[in-house]
């Protein structure tokens, strides 16, 4: 019943971001969020409906022949600087959930054009205490609140947007490494050597956003995926996982999802006792855990993977233990 | 007159090491120049390879550079407050070392800067620093103090060179055109006449107390840059007295090593004489107590409350560390207290071997601050690559390293050919006072 009341409000903002779009690239940026309904209306129906969540956080129906099918349009450093207006977005991790199958880490070098080594997803086994049982953390950047990164970039190169993102602009940044080191989290590293094609023809294409093309001598990290938000898209490393971990959306609108499952995400948090990881250190991250309880997958089966990769967690006792054992 | 004649004496005294190489003295820059050009080479091929030439990896970010930076710059902030107070306290026998202070000062303070560039992953962009500056950031901060220390120290040298100038233009028979022309243009038309001298007098007594107060607020200033992050092994609210102890430790130790060359390979033993070294032994022992003293309070508190990550850090000193960590904490403190404490133990040689331990344990001290904190973050170091973990300097950081140095002693050497080690209008405004010969200091 609330959707006709949407469907009015709906063709009006379509005019809007038709002449958003047809006037400047960043009218386009701030306009269209999570839904980019299509400049023509007029378009033949194809008969197919999709639901679609509208700026504003309402859910309307709309002709699947008038979803937007943009190239995703550049934004440039500058532009970047500016957050997605009214947004507020956060990312919840059910660590119940997580089984190291290392999807978002794959999905998000493949998205970002890292190399196998380069992780701004990083899974830590993280045992709490010596009673509690290890369990599988994704660890992206916290786009914390107070972010100590920010605070100490002498360029500005770093930057903390409306929309909870905190973004590195790599045309800015000086290679100083402050931020990595002022990262409590470890979640920023830093480009250490030319990646021969990625630096090629970076003039014009390169948007903090996207974090590509990279820049050798720069400092890198989890953007949160601008881009592929605006266009609608979760994050890579959401839309990747095939056990639903990760939710991603806006606390504005109080809604989170995973792709198949979306929930108010105060409710989620109230329910399943979701929680900031070292919140004493009061950077107020925007990424809250939920705890691994009720857990879905045995521990185990976050070893069934390349044997590389297992050879990281070998300073954890409990992969000492296990290897001892003879299990991995 | 008897004064002007005691300047030409002074003058034909001093023009040996002024304007004679030994075939020594040859060879040493030839070696220096050699040093510094490795050091260039690699410098370029980090330039040009990027970082990763480096040993510095994702955890440990900062390596021997940042360690250089910190040290060469303690060096500069000793000598500038160990210079000022010489100077402001008129301490009685200072003239003979003065010189050698100040120049430390300054020298390490152009090369200290270098180090904390090599750093940057992007030199190219370094004006950026300028174009789009943040002063929320330490970094900024640190950039203010350091241009402002530089230029204040450099002012002051250059106040305490003047009148020495001025007797080298009057006495400059014999020496190359060059040497006259540049004495000529440097001592800014200096005459000695006693309103010239008062003038001069004022200004560097102000300059003196001004590069104190510069000096305290560089050195704190270059702490906070590490005392500001959330880091276990950094955010300590000691940070900032601690470096300023630290660094008068190691700095009153490289000066009497300083001291003991150059008496030794200038023959130098009429001025610089053994009551030199036993005033600079009890400093450098008043100063190795201080040290001591914050060194322990800054690992006993974090032992004694043993927050987890402080623990991980402990832990981390006493295994993978432990011997960097009993030289740098037990045998850089305690060995030189040891010699200097007994007063029969004292003697040139001792002194000079005390300051020795001293700055190699404060280099080593440093070291066992930066990197260990960085490889025991908040959250383990997992899910990386097994070469990203540990940090080990590769030999295009020890190259650089030692190319610092070689540069610091080749720019002492240098500059000790430009004016003497001596400051000659010390020795002459003492014996107006006193009318007494130098001999008596």
């Amino acid at each position: 019943m609330e959707n006709n009341k949407d469907n009015k409000k709906a063709t009006n903002r379509r005019k809007f971001l038709k002449l958003g779009l047809m006037s400047s690239v960043s009218a386009v940026a701030g306009a269209s969020v999570l839904s980019n309904l299509a400049q023509d209306d007029e378009k033949t129906s194809s008969g197919e409906k999709v639901r679609v969540l509208t700026p504003e956080g309402k859910m309307v129906e709309v002709d699947a022949a008038s979803i937007n099918n943009y190239p995703e349009a550049h934004i440039s450093p500058k532009e970047a600087r500016e957050g997605i207006p009214n947004k507020s977005f956060v990312m919840v991790i059910d660590l119940a959930r997580c089984k190291n199958a290392r999807k978002c880490v794959e999905a998000c070098q493949r998205g970002h054009n890292l190399d196998y080594h380069e992780e701004f997803m990083k899974v830590q086994l993280i045992q709490d205490n010596e009673e509690g049982s290890p369990y599988w953390f994704p660890k992206p950047c916290f786009h914390c609140e107070e972010p100590p990164c920010v605070t100490v970039c002498p360029t500005g190169a770093t930057f903390k947007r409306s929309d909870n993102i905190v973004l590195i602009d790599n045309t800015r940044c000086i290679g100083c490494k402050f931020c990595i080191t002022s990262c409590p989290y470890s979640a920023r590293q830093f480009n250490w050597a030319h990646d021969g094609d990625d630096m090629e023809n970076a003039e014009g294409l390169y948007s903090p956003e996207t974090s590509t093309p990279q820049t050798e001598g720069t400092v890198i990290k989890c953007d949160f995926c601008p881009d592929l938000v605006r266009q609608g898209e979760l994050p890579y490393c959401a839309k990747a996982c095939p056990m639903g971990v990760i939710y991603f959306g806006d606390k504005n609108e109080d809604i989170v999802t995973n792709g198949s499952e979306t929930v108010r995400f105060s409710e989620l948090i109230a329910e399943r006792g979701g929680y900031r990881h070292l919140e004493h250190l009061g950077t107020k991250p925007n990424v809250y855990y939920l705890p691994a309880v009720n857990r879905q997958f045995p521990l185990e089966r976050g070893f069934e993977i390349e044997e590389d990769i297992i050879e990281r967690y070998k300073d954890v006792p409990y992969v000492q233990d296990l290897k001892k054992k003879g299990k991995i | 007159m008897n004064l002007e004649n005691r300047k030409r004496e002074l003058v034909k005294d001093f023009s040996p090491i002024l304007l004679k190489s030994t075939k020594w003295n040859k060879i040493w820059m030839v070696i220096l120049t050699a040093i510094i050009l490795v050091g260039l080479y690699a410098f370029f091929l980090q330039l040009f390879k990027g970082h990763i030439v480096t040993g510095m990896r994702d955890n440990v970010v900062w390596g021997v550079y940042i360690i250089n930076f910190i040290f060469f710059i303690c060096l500069s902030y000793s000598g500038a407050f160990i210079g000022g107070i010489l100077h402001f306290f008129k301490t009685p026998w200072k003239n003979s070392v003065s010189r050698i202070v100040e120049i430390i000062t300054v020298l390490s303070l152009i090369i200290g800067p270098i180090f904390i560039l090599l750093c940057i992953g992007r030199l190219d962009r370094l004006h950026y620093l300028f174009i789009y500056p943040r002063i929320q950031s330490p970094i900024t901060w640190d950039i203010i103090a350091i241009i402002t220390d530089l230029i204040g120290c450099f002012i002051y040298l250059y106040l305490t060179f003047i009148p020495d100038f001025a007797i080298l233009r009057d006495n400059s028979e014999g020496m190359p055109k060059w040497r006259q022309k540049l004495y000529k243009k440097l001592a800014i038309n200096y005459q000695d006449t006693p309103s010239q001298r008062e003038r001069l007098h004022k200004i560097t007594r102000t300059m003196s107390a001004m590069i104190i107060a510069l000096a305290i607020v560089a050195y704190s200033v270059l702490a906070w840059i590490f005392s500001l992050t959330l880091q276990p092994g950094w955010n300590s609210t000691i940070f900032a007295p601690y470096f300023i102890i630290a660094g008068l430790y190691s700095g009153a130790a490289v000066i009497i090593i300083a001291m003991y060359l150059i008496r030794k390979y200038f023959k130098l033993q009429h001025y610089i004489r053994k009551v030199h070294f036993l005033g600079a032994g009890v400093v450098l022992l008043v100063l190795s107590l201080l040290y001591g003293y914050f060194t322990f309070s800054e690992y006993f508190s974090r032992w004694f409350s043993h927050k987890i990550t402080d623990a991980n850090l402990l832990d981390t000193l006493f295994t993978r560390y432990f011997w960097h960590f009993v030289f740098a904490n037990y045998i850089g403190i305690l060995l030189p207290i040891a010699i200097l404490f007994f007063k029969k133990l004292r003697n040139i040689k001792t002194i000079t071997f005390a300051a020795f331990i001293a700055v190699f344990g404060l280099w080593v001290n440093r070291y066992l601050i930066v990197v260990p904190t960085l490889e025991t973050p908040y959250l383990p170091i997992q899910d990386t690559r097994e070469e990203y973990i540990h940090y080990t300097a590769t030999w295009v950081e020890w190259s650089l390293s030692l190319a610092g140095v070689a540069a610091f002693v080749l720019f002492f050497l240098l500059l000790m050919k430009l004016v003497p080690i001596i400051p000659m209008s010390g020795i002459i405004d003492n014996e107006r006072e006193n009318r007494k010969p130098v001999q008596k200091l």
